[in-house]
């Protein structure tokens, strides 16, 4: 008996990826999205996955794919659970995933050394690991176009430009309320080594994932303390929560910026007008008057292919978040059969793709996508772009881009990703050397 | 007729205590064994090994951990994921201070660590007994969480937080990091899991074992009949605990690769009870049918309508997977709240007096 | 020394000079203890008459809080979503009753507690196919809850009273109240101790079981309402909110679980103590500690009364 259900059980399992290997049997660049739509964190996952989907079946819907090649998406449910995530990795990599988005830093920290051995690159757009800019250390994962690091760099100099310059910021507090998990964790090397330069004092506010929607005696330690900025560093629930304990302790909005993931209009929107003035950095523009968004519109979403609620949620901000993730996907293959003159790329194919990347202004706007996010150049060693980013706040109702772009402060970040990334190999013994040849075009 | 114990006679008391004193038995587990360490192994490609059978074999020995303590010696405990953690975090730490010591030691040397962490925590069981103590475990679990996040130390500093696994190899082969091949590990796990079960269904059956069933029947009638109520509760505490670091080292070593703290979280204390209220308390085959069902299901389920070709949207299938299995956990209570263990028995039963209803 | 002196000194000394935060800090720990006493409330109710240790709490929050505001979203009046949520716990008391409990009937108390999380499951898998796994804003000006603050002066500065957090004391100090009468005075709050007490000798004087089961799966649906109503308000209404409900187990184990009156108190200490345990003492170890403090606070309470501080006395026999 227990054998037949043990035979049984088998059966079952080793059938069922055998028999979703076959039906993609024919030709088309096999894309897995790893995205989640359910659990704790699905408000902040929910927009993003949807715009991530919908521009590739847009893609599929209006040119009949990349090149001529149909993109076969596959979404994989993950619940931002590192178990499914890894789960999802194992049932995909056997189908010859071109690239895969992990959307999840736990998720993506499990991969990195996985990617190399499987000669499969992941795209892990602005989260994941600083550490691994560095192309050269890491030939197989791209965070483009900003580490976690240029983010809170920027926000300092946001600050220092409204205080009027880096010499304004000796003495002045600045607090970073962030979620108390690797991910929130991140930015703590950075601002304390600009606290040493600066001459400013870090103070720490450490959310626990538990206590996401109950942070009132953190926001009280924040009114002791009275630090001049807050920069919010936040995910899912805690993130709304956060804005409105801010607006409860009377914090003044404008000295409150979240990092690109602290930025869903979900954030925002439960406060109200009382989150008026808080500002969000932002990788990519807000809205849905794009004409690839609008092809979105009509090829996908009127068409009743898309999960979006309502039509209105396209073009909110982490909507958008998540058609950027796609179109690197896509100009990454895209530009990974011009090198190599095939249509049927492979992995390896979009790693190169991936370190020629070069998206200009104007290639935006072939794109359909006119300012929709700055230029993206990504080269062998570099596989970041620490570009600037944008500023968006939060006018009541919704996001406003605030006019100009704010540059990372690049000669702090570049040499700590660097002892990062050696500091990341020597702890891996046996890490592999980098093997793969650099592009002339990267 | 298949499957009886008539006309096996026993001529020492040895042969006659010993688990499997029927051939069949005998037979079924020999068969059982050589499936997993030769056919397995053969046919399996890497998502079977990696993501059915590596992990079921991990979640069934953190299950017979928690079996041990919660099924044999009736304390109800939610803190398996910390006590996981201290494994993983404490494999780590040895093997970063002493890399050239082989690694299936240390993963089993960090059992060690969280079964003196487990004791310390198991010091109030002496007073505090049922749901009461389940909430005081659970203040280990989120005390432990706390320490994985905030003491650098644990994680060797690295800026992420994360503990990435280093490559280790074990005569030549590497057994640990991205380059070693699932089949290795699975392996490697199997043996563990093997030997570890087989220690733990001696100690179940032997002096200690009993000790702890009649701690788990009435401690103070225990307490009455000479049993010392701390020594055995701790110990049941310490081995627990040792089983269940074993599984979380395995965990982060042999399956996952790197981990975060969150891996270690309240969720895994649960999952992990599930397992073992499903499968059967107090019994350690029920472990393994428990983590089975557990955590095999929804892998099978989320298949499904894939292997159908149902057009189903991935984060639907997952919101009926989560309705499919809580209305399973439920009717699996009511058809039979001992646990699968049970059915197995009456299974068995079945099997002995076929083809007569009795 | 140093590190003496910020543990036993300056917490104090900075109670004294900054008299404004400290009575901030009982304020906002006064809110989040009757919150947590709510939830906790719903718990015991449970365990009282039918022995489950209920773990679908937190989601049945959850639950009622989404079923509120997605009728809301689709054009339903306010208090009519209300009355139509307060419908759906009902129903879902006697489908519990029915499909959960009934086939479950005299299994040991640990089978009952697994069951609790097959319906937790349950619930979370209905409710994201029903519902959508976004987050919601919680209606609250429309059920008239008041938003803003009033703000004190003097003290050194300023205490500010959020009206959403005065409004949520009422509440849930009202609903504790017509509970306790309820179960102290009327003649279902007398059945409902007597099954309390023991099920058969209940039985044996003509008391339904089935009724009083649904009736206190009911009164803990409409105890989940007000939560998440009352959660909700504070940040969204989202499946994180589940989490919360994990708070109430330091309250439930300190009180007591069969205690209501120990709910109330265990609420109070758990959320007071946390609060000034994180504000005071919780920058020494770099903050969020209130998560495990609560437990820690449980633990020691129950060190030394086993069966928590209003719970009945564990009497052993032979």
């Amino acid at each position: 008996m227990r054998l037949k259900h043990l035979a049984l059980g088998l059966a079952v399992v080793t059938a069922a990826p055998a028999a979703a290997a076959t039906a993609q049997a024919a030709d088309g660049l096999y894309v897995p999205l790893f995205t989640y739509r359910t659990g704790p964190y699905a408000g902040s996952g929910i927009p993003v996955s949807n715009g991530l989907a919908d521009y590739l079946n847009m893609l599929n819907a209006r040119d009949g794919g990349i090149g001529g090649v149909p993109i076969i998406v596959d979404e994989c449910e993950t619940g931002y659970d590192t178990k499914k995530g890894v789960e999802c990795y194992d049932s995909v990599k056997g189908k010859n995933p071109v690239i895969i988005n992990p959307f999840s830093t736990g998720i993506t920290l499990q991969l990195i050394p996985k990617a190399a051995v499987d000669k499969v690159p992941i795209l892990s757009m602005a989260y994941g690991l600083s550490a691994s800019a560095d192309g050269n250390l890491f030939p197989w994962i791209f965070n483009p176009p900003d580490t976690y690091w240029d983010g809170a760099a920027a926000f300092i100099r946001h600050a220092a430009d409204v205080e009027g310059g880096f010499d304004k910021l000796k003495g002045k507090t600045i607090g970073l309320v962030h979620l108390d998990a690797p991910y929130g964790r991140e930015p703590i090397p950075l601002l304390q080594a600009l606290a040493k330069d600066y001459g400013f004092t870090l103070k720490l506010y450490p959310v626990p994932g538990a206590q996401m929607q109950n942070q009132t005696a953190l926001w009280l330690d924040v009114r002791r303390d009275r630090p001049d900025w807050i920069y919010l560093q936040g995910w899912g629930a805690m993130n709304p929560t956060a804005i409105k304990e801010a607006a409860k302790i009377g914090f003044p909005m404008n000295r409150l910026v979240g990092v690109w993931w602290s930025g869903s209009d979900d954030d925002a929107r439960p406060a109200g007008a009382a989150a008026k003035g808080y500002s969000s950095l932002d990788i990519n523009a807000v809205g849905s008057n794009f004409p690839a968004i609008q092809d979105i519109i009509k090829y996908v979403v009127d068409k009743g292919k898309s999960q979006v609620a309502s039509k209105d949620k396209v073009g909110e901000n982490f909507y958008d978040r998540g058609v950027m993730m796609a179109v690197l996907s896509a100009e990454a293959i895209r530009t990974a059969q011009k090198l190599t003159g095939k249509k049927q790329v492979t992995g390896e194919d979009v790693r190169r793709g991936l370190e020629s990347l070069n998206i200009t202004a104007a290639g935006w706007k072939a794109l359909g996508l006119e300012g929709f996010a700055g230029p993206i150049h990504l080269s062998c060693a570099d596989h970041n772009g620490h570009d600037a980013v944008a500023l968006v706040q939060w006018d009541g109702t919704k996001w406003e881009k605030q006019p100009g772009m704010i540059e990372p402060i690049k000669d702090k970040v570049l040499p700590l990703i660097q002892s990062a990334a050696e500091d990341y190999v020597k702890a891996n013994a046996g890490w592999p050397k980098r093997t793969e040849a650099c592009d002339k075009s990267s | 007729m298949l499957y009886r114990e008539v006309g096996q006679y026993k001529t020492s008391y040895a042969a006659d205590m010993a688990i499997f004193p029927i051939l069949q038995d005998r037979i079924g587990l020999a068969a059982i064994l050589l499936i997993a360490f030769v056919v397995i192994p053969l046919v399996g490609h890497d998502f079977l090994l990696n993501t059915v059978m590596i992990p079921f074999l991990i979640f069934t020995l953190a299950a017979i951990g928690l079996n041990l303590l919660t099924g044999y010696t009736g304390l109800l405990s939610l803190g398996t994921g910390g006590f996981m953690g201290v494994g993983a975090y404490a494999c780590l730490k040895l093997t970063t201070i002493f890399p050239h010591v082989n690694i299936v030691i240390w993963v089993l040397a960090s059992g060690l660590f969280s079964a003196a962490v487990g004791v310390l925590f198991g010091l109030p069981s002496l007073r505090i007994k049922g749901f009461y103590l389940a909430v005081a475990t659970l203040a280990a679990q989120f005390f432990l969480e706390w320490c994985f996040i905030r003491i650098p130390w644990l994680y060797n500093y690295s800026v992420s937080g994360a503990i990435e696994v280093p490559l280790r190899t074990l005569m030549g082969i590497p057994v640990t990091g991205p380059t070693a091949t699932s089949l290795t590990r699975y392996l490697i796990v199997l043996s563990i899991v093997v030997v570890m079960t087989w220690v733990a269904s001696n100690l179940v059956h032997g002096r200690i074992g009993r000790t702890w069933m009649a701690v788990r029947d009435m401690d103070l009638a225990a307490e009455l009949v000479g049993i010392r109520l701390l020594r055995a509760k701790l110990l049941a505490f310490a081995v627990s605990s040792f089983y269940c670091g074993v599984a979380g080292a395995m965990m982060v070593f042999l399956w996952y690769g790197g981990a975060e703290a969150e891996v270690f979280a309240i969720d895994q204390s649960f999952l992990v009870l599930f397992m073992v209220i499903i499968g059967g308390l107090g019994t350690l085959t029920g472990s393994f049918f428990g983590a089975a069902l557990i955590y095999i299901l929804p892998i099978v389920l989320r298949e499904i309508p894939a292997a159908l070709g149902l057009p189903v949207h991935p984060s639907t299938v997952e919101q009926l997977t989560f309705v499919i299995v809580g209305v399973l956990i439920i009717v699996f209570l009511a058809l039979e709240p001992n646990g699968l263990a049970r059915l197995w028995q009456i299974g068995k039963q079945k099997l002995r007096v076929w083809p007569f209803p009795y | 020394m140093d590190i003496l002196y910020k543990i036993f000194i300056d917490p104090f000394v900075q109670m004294g000079t900054a008299p404004d935060l400290l009575v901030q800090t009982l304020w906002d720990g006064l809110v989040a203890g009757v919150l947590y006493a709510l939830i906790a409330l719903g718990f015991v109710l449970i365990f009282k008459a039918s022995g489950v240790f209920n773990f679908a709490q937190g989601i049945m929050v959850v639950f009622a809080a989404l079923t509120l505001v997605g009728l809301h979203e689709h054009g339903v009046p306010a208090f009519v979503a209300l009355g139509l949520t307060v419908l759906v716990m009902l129903v879902l008391a006697v489908g519990v009753e029915r499909l959960m409990l009934r086939p479950l009937v005299n299994q040991s108390s640990i089978i009952l507690f697994m069951a609790t999380f097959g319906l937790t499951y349950f619930l979370i898998g209905a409710g994201q196919i029903v519902f959508g796994g976004s987050p919601k804003v919680m209606i609250a000006s429309d059920l008239f809850l008041p938003s803003g603050a009033i703000e004190f002066k003097g003290l050194g500065g300023f205490v500010s009273l959020q009206k959403i957090d005065i409004a949520a004391v009422i509440i849930a100090s009202v609903m504790v109240g017509v509970l306790a009468v309820f179960f102290q005075r009327t003649r279902i709050g007398r059945a409902l101790r007597a099954v309390a007490d023991s099920h058969q000798a209940a039985l044996s004087v003509g008391i339904s079981l089935e009724q009083i089961w649904v009736i206190v799966w009911f009164a803990a649906g409409v105890v989940a309402i007000a939560t998440g109503i009352l959660w909700g308000a504070r940040s969204e209404v989202s499946f994180a909110l589940q989490i919360i409900a994990l708070k109430a187990l330091p309250v439930l184990v300190l009180g007591g679980l069969t205690s209501i009156p120990g709910a109330i108190v265990g609420g109070l200490i758990i959320g007071i103590g946390e609060k000034l345990g994180e504000f005071y003492w919780g920058p020494l170890l770099g903050g969020g500690i209130e998560n495990w403090l609560a437990y820690v606070i449980a633990l020691g309470v129950l060190v030394f009364r086993p069966q928590g501080l209003f719970g009945e006395k564990i009497i052993e026999r032979i």
